[in-house]
């Protein structure tokens, strides 16, 4: 019953998704402020943002600017000081269905299969088992894990246990994802790898994805658009689109026009931390 | 299969190692048996205590108490250190009293429980209950406290309950803190049974031990030790095993398979 809830509001979701007018993403003169015991930290001021259904959307900025604490705010995981937050048009004022979220780290159960760990949004709206099961092995087989579904998290390299986290947050099919640095523990190649695998996915299903990164690079190759925050609070100071064609391969990476696009970013990016060039 | 062997084995022989230096220091030294008893008067007194059966009711007695008891304090342990955990409120007026018995040293609060609880197996299954409670209910705390908020986040964000969160995250991550505490609640536990007995009982362990002391017959008085010495290696043992079964992903080194 609860399940069958779940899912149909999950489908006007992504019905909602379809149309253009409504963006995915809405934040609208955003404040987050932390009250610690030596004093408030403003950690987002006055950020307003729209992302548009289907886009891939990259965030910059320095470190401790306020990045995670956005995917926080959107992810209904913190409440905003101000300010107003929407998903497809509705208010967020918790944790909802229609987000898949990815952490920096791969935050898996170490008690639980891959199974079980990548059923966990699923079971969590007490979805049918059977039909549970056979949407995690699609999932798993997705971001080509099959053949570990019985193994533990401990079994796994970090690549793949960034992939089940992966795989978890597609599993009941939000037409939002927002990952927080999610390859930032992993090695280059493997984050290059990965990288592929995300635009491949992506470019499956065409969902909003909000992804937080400190690499130049990797923005670039993914987004249509790249955001650059400035330091605490978190502003927006840039607002770049990147109209590489697609689909985007390595030979990408090694394409001049990918180049200029890196190079650009970076000043802005130089220009933003006051950092100068060197 | 060669491991095996020497895991087990290994121990054994340091302990035949032991008995024989036992039995060869009481003989070339003429210790007198009432100051220390050869390793034959042992397992003599072992043999006549369980083959003509005198000792199974002491046994049984010190078992009853330690089973009865841990069971209640551990679970008691498990339940308040829970809410404790779980209830900040609950911490700020708990708390305090909870580390003030803590420092206390329990044992000393035999003789009042036998006053209250009288001479029989009430007063051991109290005490080993209070003692093995602290060790077991601190690591619950710490355990269900120490849970990565990362993973409690994520667990939030994909819509799980409050309950989910505590059977699924916390509960799973507290297992080795609160298999520690289990462990050291056994060989506690048992503390709690044989003072309890030896200050006022007519049954147990402990109570044969200090019987056997009294006549000198320490033959008897290291028939008990070795007694309880199985109870506490038994119930560790099992805890231990119990442990690397359930809390499988705690195990740090993985093992490889040679084909
Ligand atoms: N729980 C918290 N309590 C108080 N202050 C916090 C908390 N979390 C974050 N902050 C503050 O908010 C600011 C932004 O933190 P946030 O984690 O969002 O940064 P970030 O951009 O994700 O950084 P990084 O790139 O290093 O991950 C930080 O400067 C930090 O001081
Ligand atoms: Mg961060």
């Amino acid at each position: 019953m609860m399940a069958h809830a779940a899912r149909e509001q999950m489908q006007d979701m992504a019905s909602a998704t379809t149309d253009r007018n409504v963006p995915a993403v809405l934040l609208e003169r955003l404040h987050v402020t932390y009250a610690t015991a030596a004093g408030p930290i403003p950690a987002v001021a006055d950020l307003s943002l729209a992302i548009e259904a289907g886009s891939f959307v990259s965030v910059l900025g320095p470190s401790g600017c306020g990045k995670s604490t956005l995917i926080k705010v959107i992810s209904g995981l913190l409440a905003p000081s101000a300010g107003r937050v929407e998903l497809n048009g509705a208010p967020v004022t918790g944790p909802r269905p229609d987000v898949g979220i990815v952490f920096q780290q791969p935050t898996l159960l170490p008690w639980k299969t891959v199974l079980d760990n990548v059923l966990v949004p699923l079971r969590a709206r007490k979805a049918p088992r059977e039909e549970a099961i056979a949407r995690a092995e699609e999932m798993i087989a997705l971001v080509k894990l099959k053949g570990f579904e019985r193994n533990y998290p401990f079994e796994l390299s970090g690549g793949m246990q960034q992939r089940v986290a992966l795989a978890r947050a597609l599993i009941h099919d939000p037409p939002v994802i927002v990952m927080d640095e999610p390859f930032a523990a992993l090695d280059a190649l493997t984050r290059e790898q990965m990288s592929l695998e995300l635009q491949r996915l992506w470019s499956h299903s065409r969902k909003t994805v909000l992804f937080v990164t400190h690499s130049i690079s990797e923005a670039v190759f993914l987004s249509d658009r790249v955001i650059v925050l400035s330091p605490r609070p978190a502003r927006i100071v840039k607002d770049i689109r990147i109209s590489l064609p697609r689909p985007r391969t390595t030979a990408t990476m090694a394409d001049a026009a990918f180049a200029a696009a890196c190079d650009e970013l970076r000043r802005q990016l130089y220009a933003v931390t006051g950092a100068g060039e060197r | 299969m060669k491991q095996t062997l020497l895991r087990l084995g290994s121990p054994l022989v340091t302990f035949a190692f032991v008995l024989l230096a036992w039995e060869a220091a009481v003989r070339l030294f003429g210790v007198p048996n009432y100051i220390l008893p050869d390793v034959s008067q042992v397992v003599t007194a072992l043999y006549r205590g369980y083959v003509d059966g005198e000792f199974w009711p002491h046994l049984f007695f010190t078992m009853k108490a330690m089973l009865l008891g841990y069971c209640a304090g551990s679970l008691l342990a498990l339940i308040l250190g829970g809410l404790l955990a779980e209830a900040p409120i609950f911490e700020r007026f708990v708390f305090p009293l909870v580390i003030a018995l803590q420092s206390m040293p329990k044992v000393a609060l035999a003789p009042l429980v036998i006053v209250w609880f009288g001479f029989g197996i009430e007063s051991k299954i109290v005490l080993v209950a209070l003692i093995c409670f602290f060790p077991i209910f601190i690591n619950a705390i710490v355990g269900l406290r120490s849970v990565d908020p990362n993973l409690v986040d994520m667990m939030k964000a994909f819509g799980c309950s409050s309950l989910d969160i505590m059977l699924q995250v916390k509960l799973p991550h507290a297992a080795g803190p609160i298999f520690a505490g289990l462990q050291i609640g056994v060989v506690l536990g048992l503390i709690g049974a044989v003072v309890g007995e030896f200050i006022a009982s007519t049954q147990g362990l402990g109570f044969l031990i200090q019987n056997g002391a009294n006549a000198l017959d320490l033959g008897i008085v290291f028939a008990g030790l070795v007694s309880l010495a199985v109870i506490g290696v038994t119930g560790t043992q099992l805890l231990r095993f119990l442990h690397a079964r359930l809390v499988f992903w705690d195990r740090k080194s993985a093992t490889s398979v040679a084909s």
